[in-house]
C-alpha cells in the first residue's frame, strides 16, 4: 500500500496492448478519431475541465454537480448515524468517497439513458433525482420509502426517472443491464444503459455472458467498473488475476478504458465518449473507474482487517472527489467559499429534514406484505387467471 | 376442429401472439435457424424474421437476464430453454431477479417474460437433463407456473403466459410433444392460469395430476372403470400456481378419496402441497387416507431399465389407488 489506494497500477495499464480501433472501420472518420483518443488511462495531471463535455458547462451546471455530490455525502452521512442509533436494520452500503463516479456518470445523459446499479445503490439515486425522503424512509423501511419498505438499502428504484435499481447480488444485475439496452435497441431508442457494479462482480459468471452478448449483438450497453479496490474486504490484488479489470473487455473486441473517478470533469469525459459510441453505433463499452470507499463494505463490517487508516486517510486528504471539485471550481472562480458552505448546510439541512420525515412516517401493515407481488394480484378488476394464487396470509 | 400434435399447439400459440404483439420475441438455443431443438419454433424465423425469432449463444443467464431486463422495459420476451433443467445455471435471473422486482420495487415494475421448455424424466438422458422443477418455481411468490399436458391447453396456456403481466415458468414435457388431439384454431384461444379441468367425471376416486402424469392417470382410470367397476375422476391441474384449489376440494369432497400423481420428485413436490389443501379443507370428507405416487426419490438414472421404474407407472398408479378403496 505504497501510497496508491489499490492494486491497479494505472502505468501498467497504459503500456498493455488496447482495443482494437482498426475494427470499427465502418464508422464514420471523424467519429473514430474521437473515440479512440485517449483509450490509455489518462496522466492524473490532465486537465479534463477543457473537455468539449465540460467547457460546455455553465456555471449553474457546474455548481448543480458540486452540490448533488456534497447531498450524497450528507445524506450518507446522516443515514449512518441512523443505523448507528438503530433506526436502520441489515445491511448499509455506503457511497462516500464515491460519489463523482455516480454524479459525473448520469450528468451526460439525456432521456433515453437508463441506469442500473448494484446493492450500494443511494448515490445513483440521488444522482438520478430521487428525493432524500423517499430514500431515507425506505432505509428505515417505513410505508413511505421508495419501495414502501419492501426493498431496503439495497434495492431503490424510480423506473421514472430511468433508473431501474438497486439490485442486491453482485453481479446480478449485469445481465439486467444488458436487458434493457437491449429493449432500447429494439424500440428504435438512441439510448444507452449504463450497468453501474464494482471491482468484486468482475468475477462473476454473468459478466462475461453479458459481455460476449452485448459485443455479439451490438447492444448500447455501458458497464461501469467502479473499482474501489476492494470486493468486501478482499483487496483487488487477492480477488482477480490480470489487470486493469476493464481488459477484460477485451477479449470480446469491446472498447475498454480506465479513468480516475476522483475527478468528477474525467468521469463525465469518458463515460460521455461511452453514451455516444452506444448512441452512435449500439456498442458496449467497458469502463473501470478507480475510486475509493471511506467506509467498510456495509457499515457494520469490520473495516480494519484488510486496509489501514492510513491508506483511508491518504485518500481522503489527496483524493477526495469533493474537496478536489470544489477546489477546481474556486479556482474557476465559479464557486466561493460562502456559497459552498451554504451548499453545504442546505444539503445537512436536507438530510436532516430526510431522516425527521422518515422517523414520522408510519411503518407499513402487515397486510401490505401482500401487495406488490403480483400485477394481477394488484390489479384484481383486471385478472384473468383463476385459483389460489397465496398460500399463507398475515 | 384440426386435429395437431402438443408441438404444433406451442407453435401455434407462439405464432399468434408474435404476430399480436410486435414486443413479443422467442429466444433461446437453437431456436431459429436450427428451428429449435425439439421443433416447436419451426418456420417461426422464417415468419418473424432474426430480430423477433433469436438464436441465443449457450448462456443462460445471460439471456434470461437480458429477458427480464427487456420485460421490465416494457418488452414481452419468451425464453426457451432447451431443457428446464439448464436453468439451475440461470437461477438467479429468475428466481433473485424476475420473481422479485416486483416486489421490491414496491410495484413500480413489472416482469411480464416467459420462460419455457420441456421440463420431464424419463427420455434416457440422466439426472442432469431430467429434472422437474415446479415445485420449487411454484414455491416463489412472484412467480406463475404452468404444466399443461395436453396439445389445447399447451396452445390456449402459452398465449395466457405470454399476455400474463407477471413471470411465468412454462413446463412442457419431451414425451407429450408428439401427442395428438383436438385444438382450436381461433387466434383468440385462451385457457387462463389457475383453471383445472376434469377430464373425466367420476364418484368413487378422485385422481389428480399433472403434465404427463395426467396421461397415466386417464389409463389407470379407464382400467379401474374396465376391471374394477370403479368410476374416477380425473383432475388435470394445468396451473401449478395459481392453483385451482375449488376444483380439487369439489372433486375430493364429491369422491371421497384422493389420489395424488405427479412425476415430480416427493419431498416438497407439488403434491406435498396439495395434500396438505386437502386434508385442511375436506378432511371430514375423506374415507380413506391421501394416496400419492410420485417419481422414486433418486437422481433420474440413465439405464432405460432403472427410469422405467423411476416414473409413476400406471401399474403402480393403479395399486395404490386400489390401495385407498
Amino acid at each position: 500500500m505504497e501510497g496508491l489506494h489499490h492494486d491497479t497500477n494505472l502505468e501498467l495499464a497504459k503500456e498493455l496492448p488496447q482495443s482494437n480501433i482498426d475494427n470499427q472501420s465502418s464508422k464514420p472518420d471523424e467519429l473514430i478519431s474521437e473515440i479512440t483518443t485517449e483509450i490509455n488511462p489518462p496522466e492524473e495531471t490532465t486537465d479534463f475541465a477543457n473537455s468539449p463535455v465540460n467547457k460546455e458547462l455553465s456555471v449553474d451546471q457546474k455548481i448543480d454537480l458540486y452540490e448533488q455530490m456534497v447531498r450524497i455525502r450528507r445524506f450518507e452521512e446522516r443515514s449512518l448515524r441512523a443505523y448507528q442509533q438503530g433506526k436502520i436494520g441489515g445491511f448499509l452500503h455506503l457511497y462516500i468517497g464515491q460519489e463523482a463516479v455516480a454524479v459525473g456518470s448520469v450528468s451526460t445523459l439525456g432521456d433515453d439513458d437508463h441506469i442500473i446499479t448494484a446493492y450500494r445503490d443511494h448515490g445513483h439515486a440521488i444522482a438520478v433525482g430521487m428525493n432524500m425522503d423517499e430514500c431515507m424512509a425506505e432505509l428505515y423501511g417505513k410505508k413511505t420509502g421508495c419501495s414502501k419498505g419492501k426493498g431496503g438499502s439495497m434495492h431503490f428504484f424510480a423506473p421514472d426517472k430511468n433508473f431501474w435499481g438497486g439490485h442486491g447480488i453482485v453481479g446480478g444485475q449485469t445481465p439486467l443491464g444488458l436487458g434493457i439496452a437491449y429493449a432500447l435497441k429494439h424500440f428504435k431508442k438512441k439510448g444507452s444503459c449504463l450497468c453501474f457494479m464494482g471491482d468484486g462482480a468482475t468475477n462473476q459468471g454473468p459478466f462475461y455472458e453479458s459481455l460476449n452478448l452485448a459485443a455479439l449483438w451490438e447492444l448500447p450497453v455501458i458497464y461501469i467498473i467502479e473499482n474501489n479496490g476492494y470486493s468486501m474486504g478482499t483487496a483487488e490484488g487477492r480477488h482477480s488475476a490480470g489487470e486493469p479489470l476493464a481488459r477484460r473487455g477485451d477479449a470480446f473486441d469491446i472498447d475498454w478504458k480506465v479513468a480516475h473517478g476522483h475527478d468528477l470533469y474525467e468521469v463525465r469525459q469518458v463515460v460521455q465518449e461511452a453514451v455516444e459510441r452506444a448512441h452512435e453505433f449500439n456498442k458496449p463499452t467497458v469502463l473501470e473507474i478507480i475510486t475509493y470507499r471511506y467506509r467498510g463494505h456495509s457499515v457494520a463490517d469490520p473495516d480494519q482487517t484488510y486496509r489501514s487508516k492510513e491508506e483511508i486517510e491518504e485518500y481522503k486528504k489527496n483524493k477526495d472527489p469533493l474537496s478536489l471539485f470544489k477546489n477546481k471550481l474556486l479556482e474557476e472562480g465559479v464557486l466561493t467559499d460562502e456559497k459552498a458552505l451554504e451548499l453545504d448546510q442546505s444539503a445537512k439541512d436536507e438530510a436532516n429534514a430526510s431522516a425527521e420525515f422518515a422517523s414520522a412516517s408510519p411503518f407499513p401493515e402487515p397486510d401490505e406484505l401482500m401487495d406488490d407481488i403480483y400485477w394481477e394480484t394488484d390489479n384484481p378488476d383486471k385478472r384473468t387467471s383463476e385459483g389460489r394464487i397465496f398460500f399463507e396470509q398475515p | 376442429m384440426p386435429i395437431i400434435s402438443y408441438r404444433d399447439a406451442l407453435n401455434q400459440g407462439l405464432a399468434e401472439e408474435l404476430q399480436r404483439d410486435p414486443n413479443v420475441v422467442l429466444m433461446g438455443e437453437e431456436v431459429a435457424q436450427f428451428k429449435g431443438s425439439y421443433k416447436v419454433s419451426e418456420g417461426l424465423l422464417e415468419k418473424f424474421g432474426p430480430s423477433r425469432v433469436i438464436d441465443t449463444p449457450i448462456s443462460e443467464a445471460a439471456f434470461s437476464g437480458l429477458a427480464v431486463g427487456a420485460s421490465m422495459m416494457g418488452m414481452r420476451p419468451v425464453v426457451e430453454f432447451m431443457f428446464w433443467s439448464f436453468c439451475y445455471v440461470a437461477f438467479d435471473q429468475i428466481f433473485n431477479n424476475a420473481a422479485n422486482v416486483r416486489y421490491m420495487s414496491g410495484g413500480l415494475i413489472n416482469v411480464p417474460v416467459v420462460f419455457r421448455g420441456p421440463a420431464n424424466g424419463g427420455t434416457n438422458v440422466g439426472a442432469t437433463h431430467s429434472h422437474t422443477p415446479e415445485n420449487f418455481a411454484a414455491n416463489t411468490p412472484g412467480m406463475k407456473v404452468v404444466c399443461p399436458a395436453t396439445p389445447a391447453d399447451a396452445k390456449g396456456l402459452i398465449k395466457s403466459a405470454i399476455r400474463d403481466n407477471d413471470p411465468v415458468c412454462f413446463m412442457e414435457n419431451t414425451i407429450l410433444y408428439n401427442l395428438k388431439d383436438e385444438v382450436p384454431d381461433d387466434d383468440d384461444y385462451l385457457v387462463p392460469l389457475g383453471k383445472a379441468k376434469v377430464l373425466v367425471e367420476g364418484k368413487d376416486i378422485s385422481i389428480i395430476a399433472h403434465g404427463k402424469a395426467v396421461h397415466t392417470a386417464l389409463e389407470v382410470a379407464e382400467e379401474l372403470s374396465d376391471k374394477h367397476d370403479i368410476v374416477a375422476e380425473v383432475v388435470d391441474l394445468r396451473s401449478i400456481r395459481p392453483l385451482d384449489q375449488e376444483t380439487i376440494i369439489q372433486s375430493v369432497k364429491k369422491t371421497n378419496r384422493a389420489l395424488l400423481v405427479e412425476e415430480n420428485k416427493p419431498f416438497c413436490g407439488v403434491d406435498a402441497q396439495i395434500s396438505f389443501l386437502i386434508q385442511d379443507q375436506a378432511f371430514d370428507y375423506l374415507d380413506a387416507p391421501i394416496a400419492r405416487v410420485s417419481a422414486v426419490d433418486a437422481p433420474q438414472a440413465y439405464s432405460k431399465s432403472l427410469e422405467s421404474a423411476q416414473l409413476p407407472t400406471k401399474e403402480k398408479v393403479l395399486k395404490s389407488a386400489l390401495s385407498i378403496l
